[in-house]
Formats: structure tokens, sequence, C-alpha cells
């Protein structure tokens, strides 16, 4: 079932030093506050602190009681406070009114601010503001890389995506590059960087500037290739909706950390239970990164061969039987509780979507017949929808998908699946037609309020939803953008591109890069051929398919007209030209792939795959998992 | 050859060798006696205070600092308060502890640097002593004061104080203390007659050692090793006892003075480990086998402990006292047949061209022990002092090496290399007597960044360079490093004018990787040199740099544009803020004006923390469309109805203004709709201010307003389908099935009737879906029909449409005994595909 890896597919390196780097990182900054104390963590810190030091290690260092950032007044009796915070203005401000509180009180306590992973100077000016600066002391805990797996680094930062793309502030681009800088020390130096991208190109820009400083030579690279990639390259491929097994559960159950929390009408019990996905899980790993109309069958499977093997008990005596007991029986309950999870999971997920039957012709007798009646209702929907997506990918019936989606928003379906599906729509079509884009944005605004003009004003601003100009059409743009191609005098090029603002060529990237495969051939799912499986033979992620492109050509040459479409500086640094870094050496091919804003599990899935076709092996450094529910509430705006 | 071994003792089964290092070339006399004296290890400076000659109280005491070969660096007399102790930092700096606490840190040329406190509270009780101790924090200073309490700044460069816990019953200093380090945390050992305590953070613990003989009296003198993992502890009976996790040994001195000093001599790997102590006329090495040597001593002396042994200073020589490492011994033992004697042997007969090289090689080489021999003389070679003795043991490896087929002569060649650094650095003229053990890399002690930044201290910059282009060190730890000291200490030459110095700078510097201009020429700036600042900001390549100082200096819009130039936002704001604070609001909107990423950087700032900022800054820059979306956020945020109704028609106005006709025209619709809500929340106590329209449709239906619901229907302009599809769920929702047909009787559908089946089963309800079943479209008719699980209604459809796939949907739906329908299915089937 698992493709069998090839041979060629080099090893990683342990990625887990990062974590005891944090962890010693943070000792160091509680010993440097002695006495007991009481810690608030801000919640999104809390899975992320969970993977680095557990409570007893902070209890070690005098941590009293632990608490959330709430944002309310606090309940504490220590006389020395600590706040483990992201730097931003608003907790900032709390803990100012905390103190302010506290002094209206005529109540004295020392407070302590660790910022992680670095101190911005609004927070200063904050404090300063307020008249705290004397009083508050401030640390940076460094912790800006948390491995969630063999081949994922995040760095926990989801407000990149808005700060960055939205809001235009850039103040994330120096940590990123620090998090560059701290992955170069240890498993650098890298012989080559390619990125594209507005953001890709200023990490780079001040990761060089910093990168100068901190240059080991002496060191054995152990990782030779980097890649960046700004999200607003590719947008098309988070708005789609997952249908590989890790991103579907988490566009349903939404991993948090690599881990995932399972609600009792999952698990059959009472209460829910919290299960870690990463490839320690031998039945996660198997089927992480298939399509998921192969994992049921798969999965029915595993469950004989577990029976099987209790099957085993008979028949044996008693000495026999003891050793099983002991050995094995434990780790075969384990794997099937586990497993009795994850087909509960399934067939819930089964319940949003039985397969794309009409689509990709997965023959019947895979599927085992009481599987086939669960066809709900809602699976229907799941179908319909998975269709309506590729209808939009494809171009076809554009009438029909707007209807479609006309009729979600009537009905108030969740407000990120209808703002993705009208951006889907507009990626793809290059924006809406006047006539459509003013009607669906009353439907929109009735059915969810009119608050969401701002929403609709971040939409544009990103160039994910947007009006056509009248009289611009699409074979119009085509054709200007065809002309500006052939078109060799650089100047003229920008002057020419500058003219165009932020807008989507979908079509005519995926003409020219193939995304979008000849969908009359039966695409087997079991045995995928190319990166388009993990959207149902569909669609081939494009910002998968640029990495591809660019490493089999080792730089940007012939993808100058692809590059020009996206709209986006790319940029190729060859930092050693050292003779004895043969391309084929197993550090050669492990490549960093870092997303800047964010990336879903099925690109995750879909490197992975081309890293088994071609050898590579990708780490993906991301500065958050994403999908596309949280990239529209990042950009949903209401009540400001 | 054979002297080597004349200043060999034996101690147990080891050997103790005293090397002179340099014969010193201070002029001193009697002065060691009687004056605070500092050496820094790794063969550091030293320091002296010297009492002043006459005992007038005019005199000053005078602080001379000598290089450890005794060259003079710099003396003066001593202004400030009284010292009690002096103490030098891992990177050269000289602590001053004065009695009142505060500490005095000045540099190596005798140049104050900057200075701190040790609390408010020695202030009045005064320092009674202090140490100053090396951890992997840094330098740090420990004291204990008139009341006797202990307070420790871990960290010279991070001040940070720290006291500790009272000592129970503590009058005064105790009788002798130490500091340690222990599980990264700092502690103070320390003994009041016959307890012994240990002092961290939190408390204070009374140790009882099981090993400590309750008639061994109590500890007058303690030491730590260098490493913090020995304790030598020595008691009023002369018993000194040593100490590492458990107990090692015990020996009788016979003397029940304290000794002067007491200090660990310990070589890492060491075999026979032991201590030094120091009385008037007796220097005593103790070791922890039981044996002693003795030396009898006519000078005074000073010791200074090592990581791999210690110095002796005395006002005539400056000796090493250490262990022999095991492979001189082995060499150099008299009568040794290790491989590595036999070969310098062969190597002294070859030299003499004797035939008698041959035959010790042979020797050698039929034992196959060649190998083994270059390796010994390299090692040896390593640990030797005198330069002679190392290019002896070399040319026999060298040779030796001659006759072996495959060996690697790295280790060799890096030898070589690294004794050439060594002894360059250990010439009386520069005086820094380090030994291989303390060389970089191989214990990690000095790294050799370290070594590079010493020999930068005593301003020896053209060896410095030499010794990074020899060792090849990557420019930016190397000569970028020694370039920034040397042009630091060139700016501040106040008898160059500007233009030479910028110009001598720039001409030795170029373009050298990692080299900070902004940080030559804050420098400059601190000696009050702006125009050389900035005339040395100019070739800075990195903007972001520059940007701190530009703002210390004033020039704050070309700090602003650098910043924006520089990319990192964090900076740009720092210099937003910072401008906010220095001009008046209408320059700062100017300034802003033309930088527009600080602009949008401010108004997200603004966005958070002042609101009516924002609203000046569009108003200043009649952006219409901004200043509406401000109105309409800040009616939400409002709770009163009429200014938010206000606020909501100045959006509108501004949305006009800009042209922004949808927008205007949604807002206007939030208004009428606000209006709506309010004067039905008034009249029938519904709560709907602030739903959505659809929620407010939905609300109404739920509550039964089914005319108000109408009207807003017909307002809004609302889509039929929209209100159909609410009404619908609605009734079905409060189960009124009466309602529900007669209102899917009023026209015909514009959702189609599959929703009303779908709705229906929704709520179980079968009887009420199968009403609605017959009025689906036919292209829906298969899926109603499997709503209401109606196989043959179904079947039939499917088969009357004729459509494959619809029928393969019915036929995965049916089990097994519906034997009759799948059969003719499936033959509808085959008749379809034939087709």
């Amino acid at each position: 079932m698992a493709h069998s890896a090839r041979k060629d597919s080099p090893e990683l390196p342990d990625f887990s030093y990062l974590k005891s780097l944090a962890k010693d990182h943070l000792i160091d900054q509680l010993r440097k506050i002695p006495g007991k104390k009481d810690l608030f963590i801000e919640p999104d810190l809390m899975s992320p602190l969970d993977r680095i030091a557990n409570v007893s290690t902070l209890k070690q260092h005098e941590v009293d009681k632990l608490f959330k950032v709430e944002y309310k007044p606090i309940i504490s009796t220590s006389d020395q406070l600590c706040f483990l915070i992201r730097p931003r203005i608003q907790t900032v401000k709390w803990i100012c009114d905390v103190a302010n509180a506290d002094k209206a009180a005529g109540r004295s306590r020392r407070y302590n601010i660790i910022f992680t992973p670095q101190k911005f100077y609004a927070c200063d000016a904050v404090l300063e503001e307020q008249g705290l600066f004397e009083e508050v002391t401030t640390y940076e805990w460094e912790f800006y890389l948390l491995p969630l797996d063999d081949d994922i680094i995040s760095l926990e930062l989801p407000e990149f995506f808005r700060d960055s793309f939205l809001a235009g502030d850039q103040r994330w681009v120096r940590t990123v590059s620090n998090s560059l800088c701290l992955l170069q020390s240890l498993y650098g130096p890298f012989s080559n960087v390619y990125g594209i991208g507005r953001i890709s190109k200023m990490v780079e820009k001040c990761w060089r500037e910093q990168g100068e400083r901190g240059q080991t030579k002496n060191q054995q690279a152990k990782i030779g290739k980097v890649f960046l990639i700004d999200r607003d390259v590719d947008f098309v491929t988070p708005l789609c909706s997952q249908v590989v097994y890790e991103g579907l559960v988490d566009d349903i159950f939404r991993i948090k950390c690599g881990c995932v929390e399972f609600g009792p009408d999952v698990t059959s019990s009472d209460r829910s239970t919290k299960v870690m996905l990463n490839s320690q899980d031998k039945v996660f790993n198997q089927i992480r990164n298939e399509h998921f109309s192969n994992v049921f069958g798969y999965l029915s499977q595993k469950a004989r061969n577990l029976q099987t093997a209790y099957d085993k008990r008979q028949g044996m005596d008693i000495k026999q039987m003891k050793a099983f007991v002991s050995e094995e029986l434990k780790s075969l309950k384990q794997e099937h509780r586990l497993l009795s999870m994850r087909e509960f999971c399934c067939s819930s997920l089964r319940n949003c979507g039985q397969t794309c039957v009409s689509h990709c012709p997965v023959s019947f007798s895979d599927i085992s017949a009481s599987e086939s009646i669960m066809k709900t209702k809602t699976s229907q929907d799941f179908q319909e929808l998975l269709r309506i997506e590729h209808s939009l990918l494809e171009g076809f019936d554009i009438r029909e998908c707007i209807s479609f989606i006309e009729e979600h928003i009537i009905r108030q379906a969740s407000i990120t699946e209808s703002m993705r599906l009208l951006c889907l729509l507009s990626m793809t079509e290059n924006g809406l037609l006047s006539k459509d884009y003013r009607s669906l944005k009353t439907q929109f605004l009735q059915s969810y309020g009119t608050d969401h003009l701002f929403t609709f004003a971040n939409l544009r601003q990103l160039g994910l939803l947007v009006e056509q100009q009248p009289g611009e059409t699409l074979t119009v743009m085509e054709s200007k953008v065809g002309k500006l191609v052939n078109d060799k005098t650089a100047g003229k090029l920008t002057d020419a591109f500058s003219s165009l603002t932020k807008k989507s060529h979908f079509r005519a990237l995926s003409r020219k890069l193939n995304l979008v495969p000849k969908s009359d051939k039966d695409y087997d799912l079991r045995v995928p051929k190319d990166m388009a499986y993990i959207f149902s033979g569909a669609y081939n992620a494009l910002s998968c398919k640029i990495i591809e492109q660019v490493l089999e050509r080792d730089s940007w040459t012939g993808l100058e007209e692809v590059t020009r479409l996206i709209n986006s500086p790319e940029f190729t640094v060859t930092v050693s030209n050292n003779p004895e870094l043969s391309p084929k050496s197993d550090a050669q091919r492990i490549i960093f792939v870092m997303f800047l804003g964010g990336c879903t599990f099925s690109e995750i899935s879909a490197l992975r795959f081309l890293g088994k076709e071609k050898g590579y092996r990708f780490i993906v450094v991301t500065t958050a998992i994403t999908n596309s529910s949280r990239m529209m509430e990042a950009l949903l705006e209401n009540r400001v | 050859m054979t002297f080597i071994t004349a200043n060999w003792n034996p101690l147990g089964d080891a050997f103790y060798r005293k090397t002179e290092l340099y014969d010193m070339c201070w002029d001193l006399k009697d002065a060691l006696r009687d004056c605070l004296v500092a050496a820094a290890p790794y063969g550091g400076p030293i320091a002296l205070l010297r009492k002043p000659l006459r005992c007038s109280p005019s005199s000053r005491p005078q602080l001379e600092i000598y290089s450890a070969s005794g060259f003079a660096i710099t003396s003066f007399p001593w202004k400030s308060g009284p010292l009690v102790h002096l103490g030098w930092t891992i990177t050269d700096e000289l602590l001053c502890i004065q009695e009142d606490g505060s500490v005095l840190i000045y540099d190596l040329f005798g140049s104050f640097k900057r200075h701190f406190s040790m609390g408010q509270e020695v202030v009045q009780n005064h320092v009674l002593e202090a140490k100053v101790f090396h951890s992997p924090f840094g330098t740090g200073v420990a004291i204990i004061s008139g009341s006797s309490h202990f307070t420790l700044a871990t960290n010279v460069d991070e001040l940070k104080l720290r006291r500790l816990p009272e000592v129970p019953g503590l009058q005064g200093k105790p009788l002798c203390w130490a500091v340690l380090v222990q599980d990264r945390q700092i502690k103070v050992l320390l003994s009041s007659g016959p307890e012994l305590y240990i002092l961290d953070d939190t408390s204070c613990s009374e140790v009882h050692p099981p090993w400590l003989s309750p008639q061994a009296g109590s500890i007058i003198h303690m030491s730590v090793s260098f490493s913090y993992k020995y304790l030598a502890l020595f008691t009023d009976t002369g018993h000194l006892t040593f100490y590492s996790q458990n107990k090692l040994s015990e020996i009788d001195t016979k003397r029940s003075t304290a000794p002067e000093q007491m200090v660990w001599c310990r070589r890492p790997n060491s075999q026979q480990p032991s201590v030094v102590l120091l009385w008037d006329r007796l220097l005593m090495v103790a070791g922890v086998c039981n044996d002693t040597i003795q030396f009898p001593i006519e000078d005074q002396c000073v010791l200074v402990g090592e990581m791999d042994g210690v110095r002796i200073l005395s006002t005539r020589s400056h000796e090493l006292l250490q262990e022999v490492p095991l492979v001189c011994q082995d060499i150099f033992k008299i009568a040794s047949m290790a491989p590595g004697a036999l070969l310098l042997e062969a190597h002294r007969e070859y030299e003499k061209s004797s035939q008698k090289a041959d035959e010790y090689l042979r020797e050698l080489k039929e034992q196959s022990m060649l190998e083994e021999a270059v390796k010994q003389c390299v090692g040896a070679a390593r640990y030797e002092y005198d330069p002679q003795t190392q290019k002896s043991l070399l040319r026999a490896a060298s040779f030796g090496k001659c006759f072996l087929a495959d060996f690697s002569a790295d280790p060799f060649v890096e030898t070589c290399r690294e004794l050439r650094v060594l002894n360059a650095v250990r010439v009386s003229s520069v005086g820094l007597p380090l030994t291989y053990p303390q060389y970089p890399r191989i214990f990690k002690h000095l790294t050799l960044q370290v070594l590079t930044d010493r020999l930068v201290y005593r301003q020896l910059y053209p060896l410095a360079i030499k010794v990074c282009h020899y060792l090849k060190i990557p420019d930016y730890h190397g000569v970028s490093r020694v370039l920034r000291h040397w042009a630091s200490c060139k700016v501040q030459q106040k008898d160059l004018s500007d233009e030479a110095i910028a110009k001598a700078v720039c001409a030795k510097v170029g373009d050298s990787p990692g080299f900070s201009y902004s940080h030559i020429a804050a420098k400059a700036y601190e000696c009050g040199r702006a125009e050389l600042a900035i005339k040395l900001l100019d070739f800075e390549a990195r903007s972001g740099e520059q940007v701190p100082l530009l703002l210390k200096m004033k020039r704050s819009h070309l700090a602003l544009s650098k910043a924006v130039e520089s990319g990192d936002t964090d900076l740009v704001y720092m210099v937003v803020t910072h401008l906010k604070n220095e001009m008046n609001r209408g320059d700062f909107f100017m300034t802003l004006r033309n930088q527009p990423v600080a602009l949008s950087l401010y108004k997200q700032f603004c966005k958070l923390q002042e609101q009516e900022t924002l609203k000046d800054l569009y108003n200043q820059d009649d952006d219409h469309q901004e200043l509406a979306n401000y109105y309409v956020a800040a009616s939400y945020r409002e709770k009163r109805m009429d200014i938010r109704l206000s606020l909501l028609q100045s959006a509108v106005d501004e949305y006009n203004k800009a042209k922004n006709d949808f927008a205007a025209k949604a807002t206007e619709d939030e208004m009428r709709l606000l209006r709506f809500q309010r004067k039905l929340d008034e009249d029938k106590a519904t709560e709907l201010l602030g739903l959505s329209l659809q929620a407010t449709m939905e609300a109404l239906l739920a509550l039964g307003f089914h005319k108000q619901a109408e009207q807003l229907y017909r307002d809004f302009k609302v889509p039929e389908k929209r209100y159909w599809w609410l009404k619908l769920k609605s009734l079905a929702k409060k189960e009124e099935w009466e309602e529900l047909e007669k209102f899917s009787k009023t026209k015909k559908s514009p959702i189609g009737y599959l929703p009303f089946v779908e709705v229906c089963m929704k709520r179980n309800n079968k009887y009420e879906a199968k009403k609605y079943v017959s009025r689906v479209m036919p292209e829906q008719k298969v899926r109603a029909h499997l709503a209401i699980s109606d196989l043959e209604g179904a079947a039939d459809a499917a088969i009357e449409r004729r459509n494959e796939s619809e029928i393969g949907i019915v036929l995965s739906r049916c089990a097994a005994s519906d034997h009759l329908l799948i059969e003719r299915l499936n033959r509808a089937r085959t008749s379809t595909v034939k087709k």
C-alpha cells in the first residue's frame, strides 16, 4: 500500500536537537528570574511549550502556579509574576493593565516578561508609554523552530500570514532569517538557495547580512539546499479541499501542533482523546499521504491482521502464552486502540464524504459493501463540492459553479467555506465579472452581516477576490501577458508589469505547467503517477510544481514566463562553489522548503511523493501549518 | 638533554616539575610583600597595588599592571577609596573592589571603563572580603559584608546582584570560604569554626561530611579546583582532606598555621592531583597519594592556579609547577625504553652519522612500534616549554615518519603549527605563557578567538593579524575582529584629523567581511567626534546598522529612510516612535507621508492604540475610503444607537466621496436594518439588534412574525431563493407541516422540491417527505427517492432516465435481498450501455 521507498532517498538528520536547544534556553531564562513565581502562558504557546518542556521542568525552576493568559484581571497571590508571551502589543498592554491595577491596589510585585522568539521594539514602546519600563524586566526566549515531525519544522507563527501579506508589516522577517541562521549553523552550510516571492527575497537579504557573521566553514553540510516560497505565490492550493488523509483530518478535526483531539463521537467513549499524529505512529505513517479513498481498505485489512494476531493465542502452551502476553499483546492492544479510533474517525470522515466516485474511478470492490451504504446526504454534498472545485480548476461550467456558491451562501454554510469558494472562483477565473461580484457580495453581506465589507477589502488587497476591470476579459489579459513574455527588453517589462497589479494568472500558469492533467484517462489513486493524486488526480499543486521544476533545472532558467505570470521576484543564490560538494552527495539531495505564510498537509504529502520519485528528501519548514479555513479566518474582519 | 629530568620531583608514582617561564623583568625589590596582587589565569596580566612608601595621609598607593613576564604596562596612583580585592575578568579587565562595595573596572592599560556597586547595604557595613570567580556564566564577584551577608554578582557584564540567605550565628567573617559552581548554580561554601555551610540562592544548609572526623578540628582554609570538581580542606590541626564526589584521602601536614595560599594543581586526566600550599618559607606539594614534596623558598611568592598546574610568581622569576605528563615521563625517564625514547635516541645517533641509528630504528620496526614512537614524540613536544626540546622531539618524529608507509601527517603538521603560535605568544615581550592544554580547541577553555582577543587587548595588532592568517581563521572571527579593535582604538586618537582617521580606517579595513563600520562610528561618537562618525557611517553597507546611531545623533530623517531601506519593520517602528516624541504632530505626519512604509506601520499601531490619531491621519490624506471604514469600525464599538447611526451616516457620506457606491449602499442598508431592528425590539421586545439580515429574518420567522419577515424580504430585495430556503427551514424546525405544505403551493418553488424532501427527512418525517417527491425535478428524482429510502421508486426513476451512473448509485444501495430489483437494474444498465 505504501509506496515502496526508493533506496536512494537519503537519511534525514535528527531535528530533536532543536528541541533540547530550546529547552536549555528556556531554563536559562527561568534561572535569570530567581525566586518563586507564577507563570502566565499565552494560549497559543501552550501546545508548543508542551513539546519542549513539561510542567515538572518548570516547577524545578521555581514556577509555582501556571495560568493561561486570558486578558482578564488575574488572581494570583505570588509576589513575582512571569509572562511567557509572543511579542504582541495587545498582550503587553494587558500586562500593563495588570501591573497598573496592582499599583492602584497598593500591591507591589515583580513583573517579568519572557518574549518568544524575540522582543519587538513596539513592546518596549508600550511599556514605556505606560510608565512601566523600569518595573518590568524583559527576557527573550529564542525558541524559533519546533520540529513537529521527522520532516516538518514549524515556527508556530500563524500571524505571520496576516502581518506580512495583509498588514504589510515585515517584523517577522528578522525572526525567519534568525531561524534560517540557526538551521544553517546546525545543518549547513547550504550550497544553493532558491526562492520566489517578495517576503522570501527580504528574508534572504536579511539572512545574508546576518549570515556573514555566523559562517562556520569547517562543518560538514548535512543539508544542501534551501527553497523559500511565499504563500501568495500560490493561493489556489490551500484553497482546495484536502483529500489526502492527513490533510482531511486537519480540515475536519484541526491538527494542533502535531496533535489532534478526537471528540467523544469519534472515540465512542464519554471523553475526548488526544492523539499524536506523526511518523512514530506506524499505522498513521502508512496512510497519512494516501488519498482517503484508499485508507478504509487499508485499515480494514489492518484490523483483520490484528484479529489474526489476537487469534494466535489459541493453541499456545502456557509458556508461549506468557511471552505473548508480556510482549506482543501490549503493543497489539495499543495498536488496536489507535486503530479503532482511526476507524471511527474514518467513518466520520466518510460521513462527510464518500469517495468522489464519479470523478475518480475507484472500483467499488475496494470499499466493502457496508461502507458504500454510508452514502448519506452529506457525503453527496462533499462529492458535489469536490466536483465543483475540479470544475473551477479546469475552468468548466463556471455558471453552474457560481450558482452552487450562491446556494452555499444563501443556505449559510460556514462563512469560511463560502469565502473559500468565492476566492477559489476569483483566483481561477482571474477575478469575477462585475455583475457576479456585486451580487455575490450582496448575498454574502446579507447572510453574514455588513461588517464583512472589511473582509472583502482584505480579500481584495491580497488579490484573493477581485472584480475584473471592465473590458479586461481573460483573453485580453492573456494576450497582453503573451506579448509581454515575447518582449525581451527588461525595462519595458517591469514598466508594463507594474501596471498589472497583483493578479492571478492561474489559467495561463495551469497551461504552462500542466497543472490540470487531462482528465479523460482514468486516474488510479492507488498507484499515483504524479503529485496530482493529492487532489484526486485533478490538480498538481502549483507551489510543489514550481519546486519540482526549479530543482530539475537547478535554476530558474527556462521558467521566466512562469515567474512573470506569478509576478513575484525570484532568485537563486549559490553560496559555495565547493567542488567537493558533488550534486549527488546525500546532503545535496536533502532540501529545506520554507513556506512563508504557512503550508498545507497536502503540499507536504505532495513533496513527500516528489521526494520518493526523484530521490530527494524534503524538510518542510513553515511559519505555521495552514489550511483553507485557517487562512480565511486570518482574513476575517468583523467588529474590529 | 639528560638534564631534562633534573627538575623532576617524584610524588607518589608521578613526577612534578618546576619550569622557569620568565626571568621577571620588573624591578620590585621586596614589593610583593604587603601588597594586593591579582594575576589572571591563562597567563594573564598581573596587577599590583603597592602601599605608599611613606605613611603620610597625602600619599596614595600605586596601582601597577604588568604582563606575565613582568613587563610594565601601566602604573598610576590609586585615587579612589580603599581597595579590598583585585581580580581579572576573562576579557582581561581589572576589577577593583572597594571597601564600600563599589567595583571599578579598568582595562589592561589602566583606563577606567565603568563601575558598579555590590548593593546599598555594604556602603555602611563595608566589604570584609571579596573573591572574583570564573564560571560558565562569565566572571563573577562574591563579597561578604560587615553584617556577615554574602552578595553575588554572577556575571559582571550582565549585572544582577543576588543576596544570599543569612548564615545562622555567623558574626564577622567566616574562617574561610570559597565559591563553587554546582549544577549550573553558583554556591558559597564556608566554614565558621566547626560547622560547614553551603549557601545557595534560597537556602543555607549545614553540611556534615561523614569523612570529616570530629577531632580533625575546624576548617581554616579551603580550595576548589579550577574545574570546580575537587575540594581541599585544611583544618587547624594541620590535616588536609581531599574531596571530590567523596573523600579521596587525608594527609597530615604537621603544620597548624593556615597556609597563606592553597591552590589545586591538577592537569586534566591527571594521575596524581595535588594541592600546593604556601607558607612563609615553604612551598609544599601535597598529593592525594599522601606523599609530599617540599620546596624551601627565600622569596615572597604568589600562587596562580591554572587548569593544568600552578604558576609561582616571585620578585625574580615566574615558574610553572605541574605534573609531568605521561608521554614526557615515558620519553625522558632515565633509561626509558619507550618507543619514543628509542626514536629520539635514533635520531640523535643519525645526526651524529652513527650506524646505531639504524639499529634503533630496526628494533622499533621489528616490534612495529615506530608509529607509536612518532606519536609519542609529537605528543611530548606539545608539553615541553623549551623550543629546543620541542625541536629535537619534532625532528625525531619527522625522522621516524619517513619510515612509515601510510601515516597521516596531520597531527604532526597541526602540532608544529600550534607550537609555533604558542612560542610566538610566549616570548617575553608578549608575555602570554600559555601551555598546550590551555591552547584552544583541545579543552575549549580558550577559543582561538579569545587568543587573538588577548593579543588585541595588549594592542599587539600586527601579531594578532599574523596569527589569524597563519591559523587560517575565517575572516569574520579573525582579521575583522582585530581590525575592529584597532579601528575603535584609532578613532580615539585625538591628534589626528577626522579626514585622516576615516581614510586610515577605510584603507586598512576595506570591506572585510563582518566588519561593522557603525560600531566604529558609535565609538567615534562616544568620543565626541560626530563628524567622524557620519563619515564612517557612510562606509556601512547594512543600512539597518546605521539607524540606532543616527537616532542618537539626532539625524532622525536620515535614520527613518535608512530604516525603511533596511526593510526591518521593527527598526522602522523604533524610529517612528522616536520621531513621534520628538516632533510636533504636523511635522510628524508630514514626515510619515514621505515614507509610506513607515506610515502604514504607524497606522497599524494606531489601530490598536490610538483610534483618534488614525482619523486625523486619514483626514490629512483625504482618504475617504479609509475614513469611511474608520467610521464603520467606530460604529461597532459604539453602544448608543443614535451615535451609531450618525457614525454610519458619516461613513455613507465618505463612501460617496470615495465613489464607492456599493459600500455606501451596503452601509445604508445596514442603517435601515438597524432602525428596523430597533423599532421591532421596542415594539415587540425582541432581541434583534446587531443581527445580520439573514439572522434577523430567521429570528422573525422563528418567533412567528411572518409579516415582518415578509416586509424585510421585500424591502431589502432578498432573493427569492434565499427567502424560500429560510422559510422552509424555519417551518420544518417548528414542525409546522401544514404551513409548509401551504407554502409549497403558493407558487412554483425557486429552489425545487428536493430540499423539501430532505428537510422533512431530517426531521424524520417520511410521511410529509413523500408528499413532495412527485414534484421534484426529473434529474433529482433518484436522489429524492433514495432520500426517503424508496429503492423501487429510485430504480424506476433511474431506469426511466436511462442514466448509467444513477443506476449504479441505486444498485450500490441495494441490499443482497433485493435480488429482483438488482436484476432489473442490471438489465436496464446493460441496455443503456448498449445504446
